[in-house]
């Protein structure tokens, strides 16, 4: 009776155990602790959450192996860290540091502007962005085990996630009407791969589990991301660039958790301080919205 | 018969999606109220950390730990660690079965893996022959069971991923993630 690591049905599992969760940005292994306090179901080790990495400009990479390790060693839920889209080495050092999910995310600058890294080429699991269902079943072709909408990260403003998260919804609601000879074309027009679109038509949903990121503020914000259907929420400026972190985490993880019941939801939303400042996306430069970053 | 999930994180709709195709009439638990009229509960795999917070900060405690007095609860994986009397570090734990758990007692998720078991209890209930089939996603080990609980499962080496307790049950790995559905009819089997 041998034992299997690394297969899909692993990758693939450890998201299914995020589900009904919070996975919050941290950048210290401090932060990492509030996080896990308030109720986090995982972490995503950062040198700058995207807010900042707005404010400074400049190229980002993957974080210090070092910071991330530290954040590692101060909780026992799982740790996600990012790394450029198409940089496999930067996964490679990732996945040899043992973290437990690596994101390629648009959030950093891309290292190759076409094409992601082959995931299933690694034992860790992956979770990438999409903006539509497209581009999410391309990214499990490739071998993610897990998607989240894009949204647009650090910006505090929750209307593209919405946006993202009604593309995909909407287009899988379109597809579970559509006849089986209509699927061909219909990949072919979404560039997605047949045998992922038939099984979407079939689950009724994306093969794979799918969160809400980017923009994501408030315990409302991250209720609506819920009732639009997401199977869970990341946050990434949105806590620690808010007043009080603690607070404001732990009302987050609840409002996910009773994202139907609007009178919870009502009591956990007083009282939490100042939210993050947050920019509208509608008076972002085209060149400052990471959402497009991906093919 | 209607059988609740622990809904407040994690892979509740797996195990609904299980008991539904049981024919079994289901839902979810959020608030102790929920729990009126329920034949049994199902603790879902998910983190064990976040499950522990958000079932004292909606008062589920007592209620669940009530529940378990005379109903028959399953744990996987988180809620298997949450079933237990000790898991070494402090977290908020119902203690109801007599087992000791380490979390992530193999590794990270790398370290995750599959693997068949040798469930004699399960084949005898369930009148069949083939092994079963196990997921453990960054799983828990029970390290040992003491009081009137039994060893359900084991791995080749001998350490226990299942133990049952009376109408308790614990399991390390996650049933709700395979189509095997042996280990959910043996769960009702004890709930009827």
């Amino acid at each position: 009776m041998e034992q299997q690591t690394g297969t899909f049905a692993v990758k693939k599992g450890l998201a299914q155990m995020l589900k009904g969760g919070v996975i919050m940005d941290v950048v210290t292994a401090e932060q990492a602790k509030i996080a896990e306090d308030a109720g986090a179901c995982a972490v995503m080790a950062l040198e700058r959450v995207p807010a900042d990495i707005r404010v400074q400009g400049g190229v980002a990479r993957m974080s210090d192996p070092e910071l991330i390790l530290k954040i590692m060693d101060a909780v026992t839920i799982p740790v996600m860290a990012k790394c450029r889209i198409g940089h496999f080495v930067e996964a490679q050092i990732l996945e040899s540091l043992g973290v437990d999910y690596i994101d390629e995310s648009e959030v950093l600058t891309p290292a190759d502007e076409s094409f992601h890294i082959l995931k299933h080429d690694f034992k860790v699991p992956f979770v990438c962005g999409c903006r539509n269902l497209g581009e999410a079943l391309r990214r499990i072709g490739e071998g993610a085990a897990m998607i989240r909408t894009k949204g647009e990260a650090g910006t505090g403003d929750v209307v593209e996630a919405v946006r993202h998260a009604r593309t995909v919804m909407g287009e899988i609601r379109r597809l579970t009407t559509m006849d089986a000879a209509e699927l061909m074309t219909y990949s072919k027009e979404i560039g997605a791969p047949y045998e992922l679109v038939k099984e979407t038509k079939e689950l009724g949903r994306t093969p794979v589990v799918n969160f809400a990121a980017g923009g994501v503020a408030t315990p409302a914000d991250a209720a609506l991301m819920m009732q639009l259907g997401v199977d869970g929420v990341f946050v990434g400026s949105g806590i620690f660039k808010s007043g009080d972190p603690s607070k404001r985490a732990a009302a987050i993880v609840k409002s996910v958790t009773h994202y139907r019941d609007a009178s919870i939801l009502a009591e956990v939303s007083k009282n939490l301080g100042e939210p993050m400042v947050g920019r509208t996306v509608a008076q972002l430069p085209e060149s400052e919205k990471m959402a497009g970053r991906g093919w | 018969m209607k059988i609740g999930v622990l809904a407040l994180q994690g892979d509740f709709a797996e195990h609904i999606a299980t008991l539904k195709r049981l024919g079994v009439e289901t839902r979810e638990v959020r608030l102790p109220e929920n729990l009126t009229g329920l034949d049994g509960l199902i603790i879902p795999g998910g983190e064990s950390t976040t499950i522990g917070k958000l079932a004292t900060d909606f008062n589920l405690m007592e209620p669940l730990r009530q529940f378990g007095k005379a109903h028959t609860v399953w744990g996987t994986c988180a809620g298997a660690i949450f079933l237990s009397k000790d898991v070494s570090r402090p977290q908020p734990l119902l203690g109801i079965m007599d087992i000791k758990v380490e979390r992530n007692a193999f590794g990270r998720q790398t370290d995750s893996f599959e693997s068949d078991l040798d469930i004699h209890e399960l084949k005898q209930a369930t009148n069949s022959s083939h092994p079963y089939h196990a997921f453990f996603i960054r799983a828990p080990i029970i390290e040992s069971v003491s009081g009137s609980a039994k060893i359900l499962a084991t791995l080749p080496d001998g350490r226990i991923v299942a133990a049952q307790q009376g109408h308790l049950l614990a399991t390390s790995f996650h049933p709700e993630l395979t189509g095997d559905t042996r280990f959910h009819e043996y769960f009702l089997s004890l709930a009827s």
